[in-house]
């Protein structure tokens, strides 16, 4: 009998140790001295006679509730919420390859590094006329690293490593192949697709080669806003940093600015993608997700612009000015309303009902759509007045793709709004339409200089 | 009779202090010390100690250190530094002042109108 109720008591204390863990302001020697606490006024109340488990209660009770305890122990330790970021919780982090994670993380951010620095061992400088093969190839010289450690990390099969390495040949392959002139605008594409092509690919190495899996497409989603979040804000440092170089040096009469240029900015941007992406892996858990949080700040903010440029445009009937550059601008536009959906949905409760935030999102997502339409009216006239350039057809065939998804996923969010379809819905096309960025990004790097012979 | 929370929160790190000063202790006796001392009149939340203990250590009043005894659990045990002894002098003064002018204060207005309430409290 009394073994039966000591056992009884240590369960009980196990849970509440349990409980007691998953507040992140109570450090394993807190919680060890409320144990040590607990345990010494149970066996007080016990040794007055009570039994066991009305002991454990009042003891509990007397400790006070564990929120209340952990709010005072957070604004003692206020720290402590903010030091786990690089280091997290010791003992429940997976021990498989947690320990050998950070020299791994450093060896290939030193291999990013030096990777940018090879070329001009055979002569190819940055700052010189050679800025066209490092805007072909930039993608070139980080990625594969990132890959690699994704690769080794997530324990990625031999078959799907041999893929990577084939896709990421075929990148190096289109980009310095094609007789591509400086000032060509079939250069300033591979420059810009060929990084989307391959982070598509660095995806693969992401889910550990279960890139069909849709539940796992959507965490690549969710770390690629989280990165894209660090990657600009150790560039912000790093920009600090280099000015207090150039700054310090400077004072002394030593001219900094060629070693910044050619060795501190270059190695030290190529380095911050893989951190980045690590320090994205290694806080996971640990605080709140930005991407989501913007989200939910700029989601009604973009949505009440573009409704008032709508309004504006009906109010004056002023059509919109068909400039050069007005297509990329309304790509970018819906670039941003797919990136606010995107991480609204990465964050979303699946099962939760729709609320006034969803609403906004629509509305977002419906005038952005409704802007586009006549974007795209006003310039078909153009295009095929003065026929197909290299950048136009890009352009345009971002907006449809782009649309295209808008469109759809319109449809879908308002068949949630009326309760007609599940949310997961909405998460599986948009994962879904990853495939189709891939395929596109590809095209342009490989067949457009083709088609456009070089241009 | 119920003392306020604020009462409670101000008399707590001369409490400590003051409980640490006749040797060093663990969280629990100090907590039982309190509860002694004051006839169960002082009522405390028993988590609560804690956070206390370590803003005390932070600011270096006291010093803590874990011990394990032969047979046991091990347990951390709180000691009084030099900072800390001036600080509870420090405390003790201020408290004596407060006390000194209560008192003057309710014995003048005892002497116009007589509560006996409050005064009672005053004697406490």
């Amino acid at each position: 009998m009394i073994v039966d109720s000591d056992n009884d008591l240590e369960g009980q204390i196990a849970e509440w140790r349990a409980y007691m863990h998953h507040h992140r302001e109570l450090l394993q020697t807190d919680a060890e001295e409320l144990e040590d606490h607990l345990r010494s006024r149970i066996s007080d109340l016990t040794e007055a006679g009570l039994r066991a488990d009305e002991a454990f209660l009042i003891a509990v009770k007397r400790m006070g509730s564990l929120d209340e305890l952990s709010r005072e122990f957070a604004r003692e330790h206020s720290e402590r919420l903010w030091k786990q970021l690089v280091f997290p919780g010791e003992p429940d982090a997976p021990p498989a390859r947690s320990r050998r994670e950070l020299p791994v993380m450093l060896l290939c951010a030193a291999a990013a590094a030096l990777a940018i620095k090879v070329p001009s061992w055979f002569g190819i400088e940055i700052s010189e006329d050679d800025a066209g093969f490092y805007a072909r190839n930039v993608s070139l010289f980080a990625l594969p690293a990132l890959a690699a450690y994704f690769a080794w990390q997530r324990r990625v099969s031999s078959r799907c490593i041999g893929v990577l390495a084939l896709l990421f040949l075929l990148g190096a392959v289109a980009a310095n192949v094609y007789p591509l002139a400086g000032d060509s605008q079939s250069l300033v594409l591979t420059a810009i697709h060929l990084p989307l092509a391959l982070w598509l690919v660095v995806g693969v190495a992401y889910v550990g080669g279960d890139w069909r899996s849709d539940r796992r497409r959507m965490d690549f989603i969710r770390f690629t806003g989280e990165w894209l979040i660090y990657f600009i804000l150790i560039g912000l440092g790093g920009g600090v940093l280099m000015a207090f170089t150039m700054g310090a040096f400077d004072a002394i009469g030593l001219d900094a600015e060629q070693f910044i240029q050619s060795w501190l900015l270059p190695c030290g941007a190529m380095a911050a993608i893989i951190v980045s992406a690590w320090l994205v892996e290694a806080k996971q858990s640990v605080i709140e997700n930005m991407a989501p949080v913007l989200t939910r700040v700029f989601t009604p903010l973009f949505a009440v612009t573009l409704l008032a440029f709508l309004v504006a445009i009906a109010w004056t009937n002023n059509g919109i000015d068909v400039q050069r550059d007005v297509l990329i601008l309304f790509d970018l536009l819906l670039v941003v309303v797919l990136g606010l959906l995107l991480y609204a949905i990465s964050a979303r409760d699946l099962g939760a009902p729709p609320g006034l935030f969803d609403s906004s999102q629509l509305a977002l997502v419906l005038s952005a759509l409704i802007i586009d339409i006549m974007v795209l009216l006003a310039i078909s006239g153009r295009i095929t007045e003065w026929g197909f350039s290299p950048n136009k057809t890009a352009a345009l065939g971002e907006n449809v793709i782009l649309l295209c998804n808008l469109a759809w996923s319109a449809w879908l969010f308002l068949g949630f709004l009326r309760g007609r379809m599940p949310f997961a819905r909405l998460e599986r096309w948009q994962t879904g339409y990853l495939i189709v960025y891939a395929a596109w990004a590809w095209t342009v790097v490989l067949a457009f200089p083709l088609v456009f012979d070089f241009a | 009779m119920h003392i306020t929370k604020d009462l409670v929160a101000a008399s707590a790190t001369p409490l400590v202090l003051g409980i640490l000063a006749e040797g060093e202790s663990y969280g629990y006796a100090i907590l039982k010390q309190v509860n002694e001392l004051s006839g169960g009149q002082l009522e405390w939340t028993d988590g609560l100690l804690y956070p206390l203990l370590h803003r005390l250590e932070r600011i270096g009043h006291v010093e803590s250190a874990w011990e394990t005894p032969p047979e046991g659990r091990r347990r951390k045990y709180y000691r009084i530094t030099n900072q800390g002894w001036a600080e509870l002098v420090e405390q003790r003064r201020q408290w004596a002042t407060v006390v000194d002018v209560l008192r003057g204060v309710w014995k003048t207005t005892q002497s116009i109108k007589p509560i006996t309430a409050p005064a009672r409290e005053a004697g406490r």
